[in-house]
Protein backbone atom coordinates (compact mmCIF):
# COMPACT_ATOMS: atom_id res chain seq x y z
CA UNK A 1 0.00 0.00 0.00
CA UNK A 2 1.02 3.35 -0.79
CA UNK A 3 1.82 5.68 2.17
CA UNK A 4 -0.44 8.74 2.29
CA UNK A 5 1.55 12.41 1.74
CA UNK A 6 1.81 13.97 5.50
CA UNK A 7 -0.63 16.79 5.41
CA UNK A 8 1.82 19.37 6.21
CA UNK A 9 3.12 19.28 2.78
CA UNK A 10 -0.26 20.73 0.88
CA UNK A 11 -0.97 23.57 3.62
CA UNK A 12 -0.52 27.28 2.75
CA UNK A 13 1.55 29.58 4.97
CA UNK A 14 -0.56 32.82 5.71
CA UNK A 15 0.64 35.59 7.86
CA UNK A 16 -0.67 34.15 10.74
CA UNK A 17 -0.08 30.84 10.43
CA UNK A 18 -0.57 27.58 8.38
CA UNK A 19 -3.71 26.85 5.97
CA UNK A 20 -5.36 24.02 4.65
CA UNK A 21 -7.18 24.20 1.65
CA UNK A 22 -10.75 22.26 0.89
CA UNK A 23 -11.91 21.39 -2.64
CA UNK A 24 -14.87 19.61 -3.63
CA UNK A 25 -15.62 19.43 -7.82
CA UNK A 26 -18.91 19.43 -9.23
CA UNK A 27 -18.32 17.79 -12.75
CA UNK A 28 -20.54 18.54 -15.95
CA UNK A 29 -19.69 15.86 -18.56
CA UNK A 30 -21.80 16.17 -21.99
CA UNK A 31 -23.19 12.40 -22.54
CA UNK A 32 -21.68 10.80 -25.99
CA UNK A 33 -25.03 10.83 -27.88
CA UNK A 34 -26.71 11.34 -31.25
CA UNK A 35 -29.51 13.12 -29.95
CA UNK A 36 -30.22 15.57 -26.86
CA UNK A 37 -31.65 14.41 -23.63
CA UNK A 38 -35.25 14.82 -24.47
CA UNK A 39 -35.90 15.71 -27.81
CA UNK A 40 -35.01 14.44 -31.28
CA UNK A 41 -32.76 17.08 -32.22
CA UNK A 42 -28.73 16.41 -32.89
CA UNK A 43 -25.83 17.12 -30.64
CA UNK A 44 -22.91 18.51 -32.57
CA UNK A 45 -20.63 21.50 -32.81
CA UNK A 46 -20.21 23.41 -35.04
CA UNK A 47 -24.22 23.82 -36.92
CA UNK A 48 -25.64 27.20 -37.97
CA UNK A 49 -27.51 28.76 -35.11
CA UNK A 50 -30.37 27.56 -34.10
CA UNK A 51 -30.47 24.64 -36.95
CA UNK A 52 -30.33 21.95 -34.06
CA UNK A 53 -32.96 23.01 -32.12
CA UNK A 54 -36.67 20.88 -32.03
CA UNK A 55 -39.69 22.92 -30.45
CA UNK A 56 -38.96 20.70 -27.34
CA UNK A 57 -35.74 23.04 -26.77
CA UNK A 58 -37.15 25.93 -27.67
CA UNK A 59 -39.93 25.42 -25.12
CA UNK A 60 -42.36 25.73 -27.82
CA UNK A 61 -45.98 25.79 -25.32
CA UNK A 62 -47.33 22.10 -25.50
CA UNK A 63 -44.24 20.25 -26.37
CA UNK A 64 -42.97 17.35 -23.68
CA UNK A 65 -40.24 15.88 -23.07
CA UNK A 66 -39.30 12.21 -23.65
CA UNK A 67 -36.40 11.26 -22.20
CA UNK A 68 -33.31 9.49 -24.52
CA UNK A 69 -32.77 5.57 -23.61
CA UNK A 70 -28.72 5.94 -24.39
CA UNK A 71 -28.36 9.19 -22.15
CA UNK A 72 -29.46 7.02 -19.31
CA UNK A 73 -27.52 4.40 -20.08
CA UNK A 74 -24.59 6.12 -20.06
CA UNK A 75 -25.54 7.94 -16.74
CA UNK A 76 -25.41 4.50 -15.43
CA UNK A 77 -22.49 3.27 -17.21
CA UNK A 78 -20.09 6.04 -15.37
CA UNK A 79 -21.93 4.93 -12.42
CA UNK A 80 -20.93 1.83 -12.45
CA UNK A 81 -17.45 3.16 -13.35
CA UNK A 82 -17.74 5.10 -10.57
CA UNK A 83 -18.44 1.89 -8.19
CA UNK A 84 -21.21 3.77 -7.40
CA UNK A 85 -24.70 2.88 -6.23
CA UNK A 86 -27.46 3.13 -9.09
CA UNK A 87 -30.84 3.76 -7.77
CA UNK A 88 -33.27 1.69 -9.73
CA UNK A 89 -35.66 4.31 -8.64
CA UNK A 90 -35.40 8.45 -9.24
CA UNK A 91 -36.60 11.55 -10.55
CA UNK A 92 -36.45 14.86 -12.57
CA UNK A 93 -36.74 18.32 -11.12
CA UNK A 94 -37.19 21.51 -11.84
CA UNK A 95 -34.59 23.88 -11.40
CA UNK A 96 -36.48 27.27 -11.91
CA UNK A 97 -34.05 30.30 -13.11
CA UNK A 98 -34.45 33.30 -16.17
CA UNK A 99 -31.85 33.30 -18.50
CA UNK A 100 -31.79 34.03 -22.35
CA UNK A 101 -30.35 30.92 -23.39
CA UNK A 102 -32.55 29.07 -20.91
CA UNK A 103 -36.22 29.45 -22.91
CA UNK A 104 -37.80 26.80 -20.28
CA UNK A 105 -37.52 29.41 -17.78
CA UNK A 106 -36.23 26.49 -15.61
CA UNK A 107 -33.22 23.43 -16.53
CA UNK A 108 -34.74 19.56 -16.12
CA UNK A 109 -32.46 18.28 -13.75
CA UNK A 110 -32.19 15.63 -10.60
CA UNK A 111 -32.58 16.95 -7.66
CA UNK A 112 -34.02 14.98 -4.52
CA UNK A 113 -33.58 11.68 -6.22
CA UNK A 114 -30.25 11.25 -8.65
CA UNK A 115 -30.08 8.11 -10.74
CA UNK A 116 -26.67 7.42 -9.07
CA UNK A 117 -25.80 7.74 -5.33
CA UNK A 118 -22.75 7.24 -3.35
CA UNK A 119 -19.52 6.33 -5.39
CA UNK A 120 -15.43 6.27 -5.14
CA UNK A 121 -12.69 6.47 -7.16
CA UNK A 122 -9.16 6.09 -6.48
CA UNK A 123 -6.97 8.85 -7.75
CA UNK A 124 -3.20 9.07 -8.10
CA UNK A 125 -0.91 12.27 -7.34
CA UNK A 126 2.12 13.17 -9.79
CA UNK A 127 4.66 11.48 -7.34
CA UNK A 128 2.41 8.53 -7.27
CA UNK A 129 0.56 8.11 -4.11
CA UNK A 130 -2.76 7.78 -3.76
CA UNK A 131 -5.92 9.31 -2.60
CA UNK A 132 -9.64 8.25 -2.33
CA UNK A 133 -12.18 11.05 -3.54
CA UNK A 134 -15.85 10.09 -2.19
CA UNK A 135 -18.29 10.50 -5.24
CA UNK A 136 -21.55 12.07 -3.82
CA UNK A 137 -23.93 11.75 -6.70
CA UNK A 138 -24.20 11.73 -10.42
CA UNK A 139 -27.34 13.00 -12.28
CA UNK A 140 -28.52 13.72 -15.29
CA UNK A 141 -29.51 17.39 -16.64
CA UNK A 142 -29.90 19.42 -19.46
CA UNK A 143 -27.21 21.75 -20.74
CA UNK A 144 -28.42 25.69 -21.53
CA UNK A 145 -27.97 27.58 -25.08
CA UNK A 146 -25.25 30.14 -25.68
CA UNK A 147 -25.32 33.64 -24.91
CA UNK A 148 -22.78 35.59 -27.35
CA UNK A 149 -22.26 39.02 -25.65
CA UNK A 150 -19.63 39.83 -28.41
CA UNK A 151 -21.66 40.42 -31.65
CA UNK A 152 -23.81 43.81 -30.87
CA UNK A 153 -23.12 46.55 -28.15
CA UNK A 154 -26.49 46.72 -27.25
CA UNK A 155 -28.00 42.93 -27.87
CA UNK A 156 -27.32 40.04 -26.56
CA UNK A 157 -27.37 36.64 -29.33
CA UNK A 158 -28.61 33.40 -28.04
CA UNK A 159 -27.93 30.62 -30.16
CA UNK A 160 -30.28 27.51 -28.54
CA UNK A 161 -28.13 24.50 -30.22
CA UNK A 162 -26.76 23.29 -26.57
CA UNK A 163 -29.90 23.67 -25.14
CA UNK A 164 -31.26 20.27 -23.98
CA UNK A 165 -28.05 18.59 -24.33
CA UNK A 166 -27.47 15.54 -22.17
CA UNK A 167 -24.84 16.58 -19.37
CA UNK A 168 -24.52 14.02 -16.28
CA UNK A 169 -23.26 16.35 -13.40
CA UNK A 170 -20.98 14.73 -11.01
CA UNK A 171 -20.42 15.77 -7.44
CA UNK A 172 -17.07 15.00 -5.80
CA UNK A 173 -16.84 15.35 -1.45
CA UNK A 174 -14.90 17.93 -0.68
CA UNK A 175 -11.70 15.12 -0.15
CA UNK A 176 -9.19 16.96 -2.41
CA UNK A 177 -6.75 19.01 -0.29
CA UNK A 178 -4.67 20.88 -3.10
CA UNK A 179 -4.96 22.52 -6.70
CA UNK A 180 -2.57 19.25 -7.85
CA UNK A 181 -5.36 16.43 -6.25
CA UNK A 182 -8.32 18.23 -7.62
CA UNK A 183 -6.29 18.33 -11.21
CA UNK A 184 -5.60 14.86 -10.65
CA UNK A 185 -9.32 14.37 -9.96
CA UNK A 186 -10.66 15.89 -13.03
CA UNK A 187 -8.34 13.81 -15.01
CA UNK A 188 -8.68 10.45 -13.45
CA UNK A 189 -12.91 10.78 -14.07
CA UNK A 190 -11.87 11.86 -17.73
CA UNK A 191 -10.22 8.80 -18.05
CA UNK A 192 -13.18 6.91 -17.03
CA UNK A 193 -15.75 8.40 -19.11
CA UNK A 194 -13.38 7.93 -22.04
CA UNK A 195 -12.80 4.10 -21.45
CA UNK A 196 -16.36 4.49 -21.24
CA UNK A 197 -17.45 6.28 -23.71
CA UNK A 198 -19.80 8.06 -21.47
CA UNK A 199 -18.54 11.36 -22.48
CA UNK A 200 -15.40 12.29 -25.13
CA UNK A 201 -14.15 14.77 -22.71
CA UNK A 202 -12.98 16.93 -24.62
CA UNK A 203 -12.62 20.01 -22.65
CA UNK A 204 -11.75 22.15 -25.05
CA UNK A 205 -14.93 22.17 -26.72
CA UNK A 206 -16.30 22.50 -23.17
CA UNK A 207 -17.48 18.79 -22.98
CA UNK A 208 -16.01 18.39 -19.76
CA UNK A 209 -15.86 21.09 -17.22
CA UNK A 210 -15.82 21.85 -13.41
CA UNK A 211 -17.39 24.11 -11.44
CA UNK A 212 -14.75 23.90 -7.91
CA UNK A 213 -15.92 24.75 -4.34
CA UNK A 214 -12.96 25.99 -2.32
CA UNK A 215 -12.83 26.97 0.94
CA UNK A 216 -9.50 27.17 3.67
CA UNK A 217 -9.30 26.15 7.54
CA UNK A 218 -6.77 25.73 10.10
CA UNK A 219 -5.52 22.33 9.73
CA UNK A 220 -8.04 19.82 11.57
CA UNK A 221 -10.71 22.79 12.33
CA UNK A 222 -14.35 22.91 10.89
CA UNK A 223 -15.02 23.48 7.37
CA UNK A 224 -14.70 26.91 6.32
CA UNK A 225 -16.89 28.93 4.19
CA UNK A 226 -16.75 27.78 0.70
CA UNK A 227 -16.92 29.92 -2.56
CA UNK A 228 -18.35 28.25 -5.84
CA UNK A 229 -15.73 29.12 -9.45
CA UNK A 230 -18.24 28.60 -12.37
CA UNK A 231 -16.72 26.57 -15.20
CA UNK A 232 -13.74 25.88 -15.36
CA UNK A 233 -12.66 24.02 -18.63
CA UNK A 234 -8.77 23.29 -18.06
CA UNK A 235 -6.68 21.57 -15.70
CA UNK A 236 -4.55 24.97 -15.91
CA UNK A 237 -7.34 26.76 -15.26
CA UNK A 238 -8.77 24.70 -12.42
CA UNK A 239 -5.03 24.97 -10.94
CA UNK A 240 -4.57 28.75 -11.11
CA UNK A 241 -8.17 29.36 -9.64
CA UNK A 242 -7.79 27.19 -7.19
CA UNK A 243 -4.49 28.84 -6.07
CA UNK A 244 -5.68 31.99 -6.35
CA UNK A 245 -8.92 31.56 -4.17
CA UNK A 246 -7.43 30.24 -1.66
CA UNK A 247 -4.73 33.08 -1.66
CA UNK A 248 -7.51 35.70 -1.48
CA UNK A 249 -9.94 33.51 1.15
CA UNK A 250 -6.61 33.33 3.53
CA UNK A 251 -5.94 37.12 3.02
CA UNK A 252 -9.55 38.51 4.08
CA UNK A 253 -10.04 35.81 6.91
CA UNK A 254 -6.19 36.91 8.05
CA UNK A 255 -7.38 40.79 8.35
CA UNK A 256 -10.28 40.11 10.29
CA UNK A 257 -12.94 39.88 7.29
CA UNK A 258 -14.80 36.45 6.54
CA UNK A 259 -15.56 34.79 3.60
CA UNK A 260 -19.54 35.04 2.51
CA UNK A 261 -20.66 31.88 0.09
CA UNK A 262 -20.81 33.45 -3.15
CA UNK A 263 -20.37 32.06 -6.91
CA UNK A 264 -17.37 33.70 -8.74
CA UNK A 265 -15.52 33.65 -12.00
CA UNK A 266 -12.22 32.44 -12.89
CA UNK A 267 -10.76 34.92 -15.66
CA UNK A 268 -7.93 33.40 -17.09
CA UNK A 269 -5.86 36.65 -18.14
CA UNK A 270 -6.20 37.84 -15.05
CA UNK A 271 -5.63 34.89 -13.09
CA UNK A 272 -8.10 35.80 -10.73
CA UNK A 273 -11.96 35.41 -9.71
CA UNK A 274 -14.20 37.75 -9.20
CA UNK A 275 -18.29 37.47 -8.22
CA UNK A 276 -20.82 37.27 -10.07
CA UNK A 277 -23.28 39.29 -8.19
CA UNK A 278 -26.01 38.80 -10.61
CA UNK A 279 -26.65 34.73 -9.59
CA UNK A 280 -26.61 35.87 -6.16
CA UNK A 281 -30.30 36.62 -5.88
CA UNK A 282 -31.21 33.93 -8.05
CA UNK A 283 -29.43 31.02 -5.74
CA UNK A 284 -33.50 30.00 -4.83
CA UNK A 285 -34.11 27.79 -7.32
CA UNK A 286 -37.36 26.40 -6.14
CA UNK A 287 -37.09 23.04 -7.37
CA UNK A 288 -40.23 20.65 -7.69
CA UNK A 289 -40.77 17.10 -9.31
CA UNK A 290 -41.26 17.79 -13.10
CA UNK A 291 -44.74 17.19 -13.62
CA UNK A 292 -43.96 16.42 -17.61
CA UNK A 293 -41.91 13.47 -16.77
CA UNK A 294 -43.02 10.56 -14.81
CA UNK A 295 -40.56 8.58 -12.09
CA UNK A 296 -37.56 6.81 -14.08
CA UNK A 297 -37.25 2.94 -13.28
CA UNK A 298 -34.63 1.36 -14.26
CA UNK A 299 -34.61 -2.98 -14.76
CA UNK A 300 -32.28 -4.46 -12.64
CA UNK A 301 -31.26 -6.95 -15.52
CA UNK A 302 -30.93 -4.08 -17.62
CA UNK A 303 -28.17 -2.64 -15.16
CA UNK A 304 -26.91 -6.00 -14.89
CA UNK A 305 -26.41 -6.60 -18.37
CA UNK A 306 -24.61 -2.75 -18.90
CA UNK A 307 -22.45 -3.97 -16.00
CA UNK A 308 -21.41 -7.07 -17.73
CA UNK A 309 -20.79 -5.22 -20.88
CA UNK A 310 -18.22 -2.57 -19.28
CA UNK A 311 -14.49 -2.43 -20.41
CA UNK A 312 -11.63 -2.68 -18.38
CA UNK A 313 -11.23 -0.16 -16.33
CA UNK A 314 -7.81 1.95 -16.12
CA UNK A 315 -7.12 0.68 -12.77
CA UNK A 316 -7.50 -3.26 -13.31
CA UNK A 317 -5.90 -2.49 -16.63
CA UNK A 318 -3.07 -1.03 -14.76
CA UNK A 319 -2.56 -3.78 -12.49
CA UNK A 320 -2.93 -6.10 -15.27
CA UNK A 321 -0.12 -4.59 -17.39
CA UNK A 322 2.06 -4.91 -14.12
CA UNK A 323 1.51 -8.11 -13.32
CA UNK A 324 1.05 -9.78 -17.33
CA UNK A 325 3.98 -7.27 -18.49
CA UNK A 326 5.76 -6.58 -15.62
CA UNK A 327 5.70 -3.20 -16.03
CA UNK A 328 6.27 -0.48 -13.86
CA UNK A 329 3.86 1.30 -12.22
CA UNK A 330 4.82 4.74 -14.02
CA UNK A 331 4.62 2.63 -17.78
CA UNK A 332 1.51 1.27 -16.90
CA UNK A 333 0.20 4.17 -15.38
CA UNK A 334 1.06 5.97 -18.65
CA UNK A 335 -0.27 3.87 -20.99
CA UNK A 336 -3.64 3.13 -19.15
CA UNK A 337 -4.09 6.89 -18.77
CA UNK A 338 -5.41 6.67 -22.17
CA UNK A 339 -7.56 3.46 -23.80
CA UNK A 340 -5.74 4.15 -27.47
CA UNK A 341 -2.18 3.94 -25.82
CA UNK A 342 -3.11 0.87 -24.21
CA UNK A 343 -4.55 -0.72 -26.96
CA UNK A 344 -1.40 0.54 -28.98
CA UNK A 345 0.61 -0.99 -26.39
CA UNK A 346 -1.15 -4.38 -26.66
CA UNK A 347 -0.51 -4.76 -30.38
CA UNK A 348 2.93 -4.05 -29.96
CA UNK A 349 3.72 -6.38 -27.74
CA UNK A 350 2.19 -9.74 -28.68
CA UNK A 351 5.22 -12.09 -28.45
CA UNK A 352 7.74 -9.36 -27.71
CA UNK A 353 9.75 -8.60 -24.71
CA UNK A 354 6.79 -6.39 -23.17
CA UNK A 355 9.03 -4.14 -20.85
CA UNK A 356 11.59 -3.16 -24.21
CA UNK A 357 8.17 -2.30 -25.98
CA UNK A 358 6.56 -0.58 -23.09
CA UNK A 359 9.92 1.60 -22.50
CA UNK A 360 10.08 2.23 -26.62
CA UNK A 361 6.41 3.09 -26.41
CA UNK A 362 6.91 5.63 -23.12
CA UNK A 363 10.12 7.54 -23.67
CA UNK A 364 10.52 7.71 -27.35
CA UNK A 365 7.48 7.57 -29.09
CA UNK A 366 5.31 9.29 -26.43
CA UNK A 367 7.48 11.40 -25.71
CA UNK A 368 8.61 12.68 -29.03
CA UNK A 369 4.59 12.95 -29.77
CA UNK A 370 3.93 14.96 -26.62
CA UNK A 371 7.05 17.51 -28.42
CA UNK A 372 4.88 17.63 -31.45
CA UNK A 373 1.66 18.35 -29.22
CA UNK A 374 -0.30 15.22 -30.28
CA UNK A 375 -0.85 11.82 -28.57
CA UNK A 376 -0.86 8.03 -29.89
CA UNK A 377 -3.69 8.81 -32.31
CA UNK A 378 -1.55 11.13 -34.67
CA UNK A 379 1.52 8.42 -34.27
CA UNK A 380 3.43 7.83 -37.47
CA UNK A 381 4.46 4.58 -36.18
CA UNK A 382 1.98 1.85 -35.90
CA UNK A 383 2.30 -0.41 -32.89
CA UNK A 384 3.43 -3.39 -35.44
CA UNK A 385 6.83 -1.37 -36.59
CA UNK A 386 7.63 -0.51 -32.52
CA UNK A 387 7.41 -4.43 -32.53
CA UNK A 388 9.68 -4.81 -35.20
CA UNK A 389 12.34 -2.51 -33.85
CA UNK A 390 12.20 -4.48 -30.58
CA UNK A 391 12.25 -7.88 -32.35
CA UNK A 392 15.44 -6.43 -34.13
CA UNK A 393 16.87 -5.36 -30.61
CA UNK A 394 15.66 -9.24 -29.44
CA UNK A 395 17.60 -10.89 -32.22
CA UNK A 396 20.76 -8.62 -31.73
CA UNK A 397 20.40 -7.51 -35.13
CA UNK A 398 20.57 -3.84 -33.83
CA UNK A 399 21.75 -2.47 -30.73
CA UNK A 400 19.69 0.43 -28.64
CA UNK A 401 21.58 2.89 -29.75
CA UNK A 402 21.12 2.04 -32.97
CA UNK A 403 17.75 1.59 -32.70
CA UNK A 404 17.53 5.07 -31.49
CA UNK A 405 18.60 5.87 -35.10
CA UNK A 406 16.44 4.11 -36.78
CA UNK A 407 13.43 4.81 -34.65
CA UNK A 408 14.35 8.91 -36.09
CA UNK A 409 13.77 7.26 -39.58
CA UNK A 410 10.97 5.07 -38.59
CA UNK A 411 9.46 8.67 -36.97
CA UNK A 412 10.37 10.19 -40.27
CA UNK A 413 8.39 7.68 -42.37
CA UNK A 414 11.06 6.37 -44.31
CA UNK A 415 10.04 2.70 -44.08
CA UNK A 416 10.00 -0.14 -40.97
CA UNK A 417 12.19 -0.40 -39.10
CA UNK A 418 13.15 -4.04 -41.21
CA UNK A 419 13.36 -1.39 -44.40
CA UNK A 420 15.06 1.54 -42.80
CA UNK A 421 17.90 -1.11 -41.19
CA UNK A 422 18.44 -2.26 -44.69
CA UNK A 423 18.54 1.12 -46.32
CA UNK A 424 20.92 2.96 -44.05
CA UNK A 425 23.41 0.04 -43.47
CA UNK A 426 22.36 -0.20 -39.34
CA UNK A 427 22.67 -3.85 -39.08
CA UNK A 428 24.87 -4.46 -35.69
CA UNK A 429 28.17 -5.65 -36.32
CA UNK A 430 28.68 -9.17 -34.55
CA UNK A 431 31.45 -10.33 -37.00
CA UNK A 432 34.12 -11.29 -34.60
CA UNK A 433 36.64 -10.94 -36.92
CA UNK A 434 35.63 -7.30 -37.74
CA UNK A 435 35.79 -6.09 -33.93
CA UNK A 436 38.80 -7.89 -33.32
CA UNK A 437 40.37 -5.66 -36.08
CA UNK A 438 39.03 -2.37 -35.15
CA UNK A 439 40.43 -3.37 -31.38
CA UNK A 440 43.80 -4.45 -32.55
CA UNK A 441 43.79 -0.90 -34.66
CA UNK A 442 43.38 1.32 -31.37
CA UNK A 443 45.81 -1.19 -29.14
CA UNK A 444 48.48 -0.77 -31.40
CA UNK A 445 47.49 2.92 -31.65
CA UNK A 446 47.71 3.75 -28.04
CA UNK A 447 50.30 1.65 -26.01
CA UNK A 448 50.46 3.26 -23.41
CA UNK A 449 46.36 2.93 -22.69
CA UNK A 450 47.01 -0.41 -23.05
CA UNK A 451 49.12 -0.48 -20.38
CA UNK A 452 47.00 1.90 -18.28
CA UNK A 453 44.25 -0.58 -18.60
CA UNK A 454 45.87 -3.60 -17.19
CA UNK A 455 46.37 -1.68 -13.58
CA UNK A 456 42.92 -0.05 -13.88
CA UNK A 457 40.18 -2.57 -15.63
CA UNK A 458 37.29 0.48 -15.55
CA UNK A 459 39.38 2.00 -18.36
CA UNK A 460 38.10 -1.10 -20.75
CA UNK A 461 35.69 1.88 -21.07
CA UNK A 462 37.65 4.12 -23.15
CA UNK A 463 38.59 1.22 -25.66
CA UNK A 464 34.36 0.66 -26.24
CA UNK A 465 33.93 3.88 -26.58
CA UNK A 466 36.68 4.05 -29.18
CA UNK A 467 35.34 0.46 -30.53
CA UNK A 468 31.77 2.21 -30.78
CA UNK A 469 33.42 5.38 -32.40
CA UNK A 470 35.03 3.76 -35.18
CA UNK A 471 32.56 1.46 -36.32
CA UNK A 472 29.55 4.07 -36.34
CA UNK A 473 28.16 2.64 -33.22
CA UNK A 474 27.54 -0.63 -35.07
CA UNK A 475 29.47 -2.71 -32.98
CA UNK A 476 27.47 -5.27 -30.48
CA UNK A 477 28.64 -3.90 -27.07
CA UNK A 478 28.65 -7.26 -25.72
CA UNK A 479 31.18 -8.46 -28.41
CA UNK A 480 33.29 -5.49 -28.17
CA UNK A 481 33.57 -6.00 -24.05
CA UNK A 482 34.22 -9.67 -24.55
CA UNK A 483 36.95 -9.57 -27.07
CA UNK A 484 38.23 -6.54 -25.48
CA UNK A 485 38.58 -8.30 -22.24
CA UNK A 486 40.76 -11.01 -23.67
CA UNK A 487 43.04 -9.02 -25.62
CA UNK A 488 43.46 -6.78 -22.59
CA UNK A 489 44.12 -10.03 -20.45
CA UNK A 490 41.75 -8.41 -17.80
CA UNK B 1 -47.23 28.62 6.82
CA UNK B 2 -47.83 32.31 6.42
CA UNK B 3 -47.02 34.71 3.92
CA UNK B 4 -45.85 37.90 4.65
CA UNK B 5 -45.01 41.05 2.15
CA UNK B 6 -41.57 40.41 2.06
CA UNK B 7 -41.87 36.62 1.02
CA UNK B 8 -44.92 37.97 -1.58
CA UNK B 9 -41.90 40.50 -2.99
CA UNK B 10 -39.23 37.84 -2.87
CA UNK B 11 -41.60 35.28 -4.88
CA UNK B 12 -42.60 37.98 -7.42
CA UNK B 13 -39.03 39.05 -8.10
CA UNK B 14 -38.18 35.33 -8.58
CA UNK B 15 -40.87 34.41 -11.16
CA UNK B 16 -40.16 38.31 -13.21
CA UNK B 17 -43.46 39.40 -11.70
CA UNK B 18 -44.09 43.15 -11.16
CA UNK B 19 -46.48 43.76 -8.39
CA UNK B 20 -47.26 47.39 -6.94
CA UNK B 21 -45.63 47.67 -3.53
CA UNK B 22 -49.37 48.48 -2.36
CA UNK B 23 -50.82 45.51 -3.35
CA UNK B 24 -48.51 43.22 -1.89
CA UNK B 25 -50.27 43.10 1.86
CA UNK B 26 -53.75 42.06 -0.08
CA UNK B 27 -51.86 39.36 -1.90
CA UNK B 28 -50.12 37.99 0.98
CA UNK B 29 -53.56 37.55 2.50
CA UNK B 30 -54.68 35.84 -0.38
CA UNK B 31 -51.84 33.34 -0.65
CA UNK B 32 -52.61 32.78 2.84
CA UNK B 33 -56.11 31.88 2.16
CA UNK B 34 -54.88 29.13 -0.42
CA UNK B 35 -52.34 27.75 1.74
CA UNK B 36 -54.72 27.27 4.61
CA UNK B 37 -57.00 25.42 1.96
CA UNK B 38 -54.28 23.20 1.28
CA UNK B 39 -53.19 22.44 4.39
CA UNK B 40 -56.71 21.00 5.17
CA UNK B 41 -54.92 18.26 2.80
CA UNK B 42 -52.80 16.95 5.77
CA UNK B 43 -55.73 16.20 7.84
CA UNK B 44 -56.08 13.23 5.30
CA UNK B 45 -54.40 9.94 6.93
CA UNK B 46 -51.72 9.02 4.37
CA UNK B 47 -49.46 6.79 6.57
CA UNK B 48 -48.27 4.11 4.45
CA UNK B 49 -49.56 5.48 1.00
CA UNK B 50 -47.53 5.30 -1.78
CA UNK B 51 -47.51 8.74 -3.49
CA UNK B 52 -48.93 8.56 -6.19
CA UNK B 53 -46.87 10.07 -9.39
CA UNK B 54 -49.41 9.27 -12.42
CA UNK B 55 -53.43 9.12 -12.64
CA UNK B 56 -52.79 6.71 -15.34
CA UNK B 57 -50.44 3.33 -14.59
CA UNK B 58 -48.00 3.80 -17.39
CA UNK B 59 -44.10 4.30 -17.12
CA UNK B 60 -42.19 6.76 -18.23
CA UNK B 61 -41.26 6.05 -21.84
CA UNK B 62 -37.94 6.18 -23.71
CA UNK B 63 -36.68 7.27 -27.23
CA UNK B 64 -33.60 6.11 -28.65
CA UNK B 65 -30.77 7.86 -29.89
CA UNK B 66 -31.63 9.00 -33.07
CA UNK B 67 -31.87 12.12 -34.72
CA UNK B 68 -35.20 13.01 -35.84
CA UNK B 69 -35.73 16.68 -35.33
CA UNK B 70 -33.98 20.38 -36.18
CA UNK B 71 -32.52 22.26 -39.30
CA UNK B 72 -35.02 24.16 -39.25
CA UNK B 73 -33.87 27.60 -37.46
CA UNK B 74 -36.58 29.79 -39.63
CA UNK B 75 -39.40 27.98 -37.86
CA UNK B 76 -37.58 27.81 -34.37
CA UNK B 77 -37.39 31.64 -35.02
CA UNK B 78 -40.87 32.78 -36.25
CA UNK B 79 -42.11 33.59 -33.20
CA UNK B 80 -39.13 35.54 -31.88
CA UNK B 81 -40.08 39.72 -31.09
CA UNK B 82 -36.12 39.65 -32.37
CA UNK B 83 -33.64 37.80 -34.97
CA UNK B 84 -30.52 38.06 -36.90
CA UNK B 85 -28.52 35.64 -38.83
CA UNK B 86 -30.23 32.61 -37.20
CA UNK B 87 -29.99 34.25 -33.68
CA UNK B 88 -32.50 34.64 -30.56
CA UNK B 89 -31.58 38.26 -30.14
CA UNK B 90 -32.51 40.07 -27.16
CA UNK B 91 -31.65 42.78 -24.65
CA UNK B 92 -28.01 42.86 -23.75
CA UNK B 93 -27.33 40.57 -20.21
CA UNK B 94 -23.69 40.83 -19.15
CA UNK B 95 -22.25 38.89 -16.64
Amino acid sequence: MVVEMTQTSKLIEGRTGSWEIVLGLEIHAQVASHAKLFSGAAVGFGAGPNEQVSLVDAAMPGMLPVINRHCVEQAVRAGLGLNAKINLWSRFDRKNYFYPDLPQGYQISQFKDPIVGEGEVEVERDDGTTFIVGVERLHLEQDAGKSIHDLDPNWTYVDLNRAGTALMEIVSKPDMRSSDEAASYVKKIRTILRYLGACDGDMEKGNLRADVNVSVRRPGAELGTRCEIKNVNSYRYIQQAIEYEARRQIEIIEDGGAIHQETRLFDPGKLETRSMRSKEEAHDYRYFPDPDLLPLELDPAWVKAIQDSLPELPDPKRKRFQSQYGLSHYDAGVLVADQARAAFFEIAAEGRDAKLVANWTVNNLLGRLAENGGDIETSPIPPQDIAGLVKLIEDGVISSKIAKEVFDHMWAGEGTPAQVVEKFGLVQITDTGAIEAAIDKIMAANPDKVEAAKDKPQAIGWFVGQVMRDTGGKANPAAVNEILKTKLGL
Amino acid sequence: MAIDAATVRKVAKLARLREPEERLASLAQELNGIMSWIEQLSEVDTDGVEPMTSVVAVKLPLREDVVTEGGDASRVLSNAPKAIDGFFVVPKVVE
